[in-house]
C-alpha cells in the first residue's frame, strides 16, 4: 500500500513537471524562437512536428521488445508475460498517437510551404505505413479471441519490426521529396541554425516527458484491466468449485 | 519420416481435396477475371496507356484472389477438428505451414498461367523489356504474398471476422513486397527501367518472411 502511493505521488509529480515543461516550451517555440528566413511564422510547427515523428520512431522499439520478452516468458514466466503484454499494447497506443499528430501537423505544414496536403514521397508513405501497421496491430488486438490476443499481438508486433526497414528502403528507392533530415544528416545546408536549437530541444524533451506520461498511464491501466480480469477469473473457478460440492 | 516427408504428406492432402472440390482455384479464376474486366472499364486501355498500368492492375486482382481462397484454406482444416488432431500429432508444426503455403502457392500459379493469355488479349501487351523475367517475377511475387497470407490467414484462424482480418494484416505488411512486385512488371512491360533492384527487394522480402513464417508458425498454432 505504502509503495503505490509513493509511486502515485511520483506519477502526480511528474505530471505536473511536464505540464511546466511544455508551457515553457510552447513560450520558447511561439514567442521566443526567431522567425525563420524564408517560412516566416509558419516554420514554428517544426518544433510540434519533428518531436512527435522522432518519438513515433521511437515507441515502436519498446513495442517490440516488449513483444519479444513476452513471447520468451509466455510460458517460462506467465505473471512476468502479462507485465510485457501491458507494455506493448500501451506503446502500440503511444505510437498511433504520435504518429497521427505527425501525419497531421506534417500536411498542415505541407499544404502551407509545398501547396499540397500530401505527396506520395520517401518520409511521409512510410510514416504512412509505420501508422498503418500499428492500426493493423490494435486491430488485431480488437478483434482476437480472448487468451490468444496477446501471443498473436506479439508474433505481428515481430512482423512489423521486420517489416519497417523494409518499407524504409524499399520507398527510399521509389521516390523522395521531403528535405533531410536536420540532424545526424551529413548536409551542410540542411542543418538547423544554431538560434532555433534551445525551443527545439525545450519541445523535444517536453514531448518525450508527455509520451513517457502517457506510456505509463496506459500501462498502469492496462496492469489494473489485467488484475481485474484474474479477479474475476478466480471468482468463476471458486463458484465453479463451489457448485461442484 | 523425415521433415520434407511431412512437407510432402501435407502438400498432396491439399492437393487432393482441392482436386476434388475444385473450390477456390474456380473461385480465385472468376474473381480475378472479374477484377480484370471491372478495371478495363475504370481506364482507357490503350497499349501505351496498359503498359504503365497492367503491372499494377495483374498484381491487385491476383492480391484480392488470393485472399479468398487463404481465407478457405484454414476453415477445412477446422471441419472435425483435424487441426486439433494436428496439433496434438508428433510431426513438426512448420512441416504442416510449409505444406499449406506450397499448396496455395500451386494454386494461385496455377490462377496466373491461365489468367496471363487472358491478360495480354484484353490489355493488348506486349512485354517492351525483358519478358523472360516475368517467370522470375511471377513466382517471388506469388510467394511474398501467399506465404504471409497463410500465416496470417492461420494467425486469425480463431478471431472474429477472420474474413475481414486476413486483408487488415496482411496488407500493410506486404506493402513493400507489393510494391516490388508491381514496380519490377511495370520495368518489364515498358522497358523504361530496370526491373534488377526490385527482384533483389523480392527475393531479400521472401527470405525474410519464410525464415520467421517457419520460426513462429508453432507459437500461433498453439495460442492459448
Amino acid at each position: 500500500m505504502q509503495r503505490s502511493r509513493i509511486l502515485g505521488l511520483v506519477g502526480i509529480a511528474w505530471f505536473l513537471l511536464t505540464v511546466g515543461v511544455l508551457a515553457q516550451a510552447t513560450r520558447m517555440g511561439l514567442l521566443l524562437a526567431p522567425t525563420d528566413a524564408l517560412q516566416g511564422n509558419v516554420f514554428r510547427i517544426i518544433y510540434y512536428h519533428v518531436p512527435h515523428s522522432m518519438l513515433s520512431l521511437l515507441f515502436p522499439y519498446v513495442n517490440l521488445f516488449a513483444s519479444l520478452f513476452y513471447l520468451y516468458w509466455r510460458q517460462r514466466d506467465p505473471l512476468k508475460a502479462l507485465t510485457a503484454d501491458a507494455w506493448a499494447i500501451s506503446s502500440a497506443e503511444v505510437t498511433v498517437v504520435y504518429a497521427t499528430i505527425c501525419l497531421w501537423t506534417g500536411m498542415l505544414w505541407g499544404r502551407v510551404t509545398w501547396g499540397i496536403w500530401w505527396t506520395w514521397d520517401t518520409r511521409l508513405t512510410s510514416m504512412l505505413l509505420l501508422w498503418l501497421l500499428y492500426v493493423s496491430y490494435l486491430m488485431l488486438r480488437k478483434l482476437s479471441a480472448t487468451g490468444q490476443t496477446q501471443t498473436l499481438a506479439a508474433v505481428l508486433s515481430i512482423f512489423a519490426g521486420i517489416d519497417v526497414p523494409i518499407v524504409y528502403m524499399s520507398i527510399r528507392w521509389w521516390r523522395t521529396q521531403h528535405p533531410a533530415p536536420i540532424f545526424l544528416s551529413g548536409d551542410p545546408d540542411a542543418k538547423m541554425d544554431p538560434s532555433m536549437l534551445p525551443a527545439f530541444l525545450w519541445n523535444l524533451a517536453a514531448w518525450t516527458m508527455w509520451g513517457i506520461f502517457i506510456l505509463i498511464f496506459r500501462y498502469v491501466l492496462e496492469r489494473r484491466r489485467q488484475a481485474r480480469d484474474q479477479d474475476a477469473a478466480l471468482l468463476a473457478i471458486e463458484a465453479s468449485l463451489e457448485m461442484a460440492k | 519420416m523425415n521433415y520434407f516427408g511431412h512437407v510432402l504428406t501435407h502438400l498432396r492432402k491439399d492437393l487432393q481435396l482441392e482436386w476434388r472440390s475444385r473450390d477456390s482455384i474456380n473461385g480465385m479464376l472468376f474473381f480475378s477475371l472479374l477484377v480484370v474486366v471491372v478495371f478495363s472499364l475504370a481506364f482507357d486501355p490503350t497499349a501505351a496507356m496498359s503498359r504503365q498500368i497492367a503491372g499494377g492492375i495483374l498484381w491487385v486482382a491476383l492480391l484480392f484472389a488470393s485472399i479468398t481462397a487463404l481465407n478457405q484454406a484454414w476453415t477445412r482444416e477446422l471441419r472435425n477438428r483435424v487441426l486439433d488432431a494436428q496439433r496434438m500429432s508428433p510431426a513438426p508444426p512448420s512441416a504442416l505451414f510449409l505444406g499449406k503455403a506450397l499448396a496455395n502457392f500451386l494454386f494461385v500459379a496455377l490462377v496466373e498461367v491461365v489468367l496471363a493469355p487472358l491478360f495480354i488479349v484484353f490489355y493488348n501487351l506486349h512485354a517492351l523489356g525483358q519478358g523472360w523475367l516475368l517467370a522470375v517475377v511471377m513466382p517471388l511475387g506469388t510467394w511474398a504474398l501467399v506465404c504471409n497470407g497463410t500465416f496470417f490467414a492461420a494467425l486469425g484462424l480463431r478471431t472474429r471476422n477472420r474474413e475481414l482480418l486476413l486483408p487488415l494484416i496482411l496488407f500493410p505488411i506486404s506493402i513493400p513486397a507489393l510494391l516490388g512486385m508491381m514496380q519490377a512488371t511495370t520495368a518489364i512491360l515498358t522497358g523504361e527501367f530496370e526491373p534488377g533492384l526490385w527482384i533483389r527487394l523480392l527475393i531479400a522480402y521472401n527470405i525474410a518472411f519464410t525464415t520467421v513464417c517457419l520460426l513462429l508458425f508453432d507459437t500461433v498454432l498453439n495460442a492459448e
